[in-house]
């Protein structure tokens, strides 16, 4: 029998880490339990992190919001602070996964898990998150990308876990967009997914530019030249099929079940193309 | 360990490992064979319930979970000799043919309805996106979710 505990606060948690420190943190348990059970990992103790007030919920820190990584799927996707400020995160969490597992399923949990499908990480690298992760000791922030090395690798010491995610509020990116595609409409990891940020001027002109593609690399994929290609220009779907064969060059994805390497390169570069949709709407 | 919650309204103490799935606490231990298990990984729903009212899956939550939650499985949905106005919408559409899928769609719906007392169809889809169904093509659940929404929704107002 594995024993599982139940910390309230981060202080009972850290004594827990520190009395064995193959003692494995959970919260939804949707991807640890399924690990667990297939002979994957084997931890010897548990510890289930729904209960820690501090690492849950939503808070409005002024210029930034912050996100405790206990927060449910669910309760960011009915959350109206995050739906009004990063819709385009919004739009990820709609598509994840299934009702269930959303009541279930964390936001820390898919940025510490950092599978390359994970559905809120391509937003979280669009908005330049922040996380921050603590141990007894200390406190400190990383880049969302500099944080997950690899897929399923994170800079993650001992005794120390995710706290949460800071996101600066852009209200200046007028054009949040976010699409995956899947075999099937729901409950389908992604094959590609991509979301995009962007900052258009009143003439229409392409200002500032972040978009992050998921499913086509080991982690997430940014690319500072197709960010470039794009500023001054229209949204306009001759420049955006320009531009994805910028797109097909930057990423380096894997065949596997879902898809080959080249299909999933053809559908990043084309996933751009529905930004000329967008025009000045969310 | 001993494990204290309330299940299906009532005050109920267990004592279990504490890595007991609460599928086979269920099941096995508490004989409330209503959840089923199939995929065991989160994919299938068949063994939804609710926990503190939102629709979670019983495969990927350990007995140690439970303590001090309120948990509603099927079994808890009729009073009074008396179908939930689901169950009875269920019976009366059609929506269950071998009944494998049909306490976790039961139990997703109410997660649905307590969300969305009045869900469009394609809501009704949405909200069941996580429960698979290999007879009857979804038609007649959907149907059922609909129907037993109005009822709820009438039964609701004084």
């Amino acid at each position: 029998m594995t024993q599982v505990l139940l910390p309230r606060a981060l202080d009972e948690l850290w004594d827990f880490l520190e009395e064995d420190p193959n003692t494995a943190v959970y919260s939804g348990g949707t991807d640890l339990l399924v690990n667990l059970r297939g002979g994957r990992i084997n931890p010897s103790r548990l510890a289930c992190l729904e209960r820690i007030e501090e690492i849950r919920g939503v808070r409005d820190a002024g210029a930034a919001v912050f996100i405790g990584a206990a927060t449910t799927h669910t309760h960011l996707l009915e959350n109206s602070l995050v739906s009004s400020e990063f819709p385009v995160l919004t739009k990820a969490i709609r598509v994840l996964a299934s009702p269930a597992i959303r009541n279930m399923g964390t936001i820390g949990g898919n940025i510490v898990n950092a599978s390359p499908a994970g559905d809120t990480l391509p937003p979280l690298y669009a908005l330049d998150a922040e996380v921050e992760i603590v141990s007894r000791k200390e406190a400190k922030r990383m880049p969302v990308s500099d944080f997950i090395v690899g897929p399923g690798r994170v800079r993650l010491g001992a005794n120390e876990i995710v706290k949460g995610v800071w996101i600066r509020k852009a209200p200046e990116f007028n054009v949040r967009h976010f699409e995956k595609v899947g075999l099937r409409k729901s409950q389908a990891c992604a094959v590609a997914s991509l979301a995009a940020a962007l900052s258009l001027s009143e003439g229409g002109k392409i200002e500032r530019a972040r978009l992050a593609w998921g499913s086509v690399g080991p982690t997430v994929v940014r690319s500072a030249e197709v960010e470039e290609a794009l500023l001054g220009r229209e949204l306009e779907i001759q420049m955006l099929a320009e531009v994805a064969r910028l797109v097909e060059r930057a990423v380096s994805p894997i065949d596997d079940v879902r898809a080959s390497a080249q299909y999933r390169r053809i559908v990043a570069g084309r996933l751009l193309l529905r930004l000329a949709e967008s025009g000045c709407k969310n | 360990m001993k494990i204290d919650f309330r299940l299906n309204g009532a005050a109920i103490q267990v004592d279990c490992a504490a890595d007991r799935r609460v599928i086979d606490l269920l099941r096995e231990d508490l004989g409330l064979t209503g959840a089923k298990e199939s995929c065991g990984a989160g994919e299938c729903g068949s063994c939804a319930i609710l926990v503190d009212g939102e629709g979670k899956l019983s495969c990927l939550m350990l007995a140690a979970q439970l303590e001090g939650r309120e948990i509603t499985t099927v079994e808890g949905l009729a009073s009074e000799g008396r179908l939930h106005p689901l169950q009875e919408a269920f019976v009366e559409k059609g929506a269950v043919q071998c009944g494998f899928c049909t306490p976790g769609a039961v139990m997703a719906s109410l997660d649905l309805l307590r969300r969305n007392p009045n869900p469009a169809r394609a809501e009704i889809r949405e909200g069941l996106a996580g429960n698979l169904c290999r007879c009857t093509g979804y038609q007649k659940i959907i149907d059922a979710v609909e129907a037993a929404s109005k009822i709820m929704q009438r039964r609701e107002r004084p």
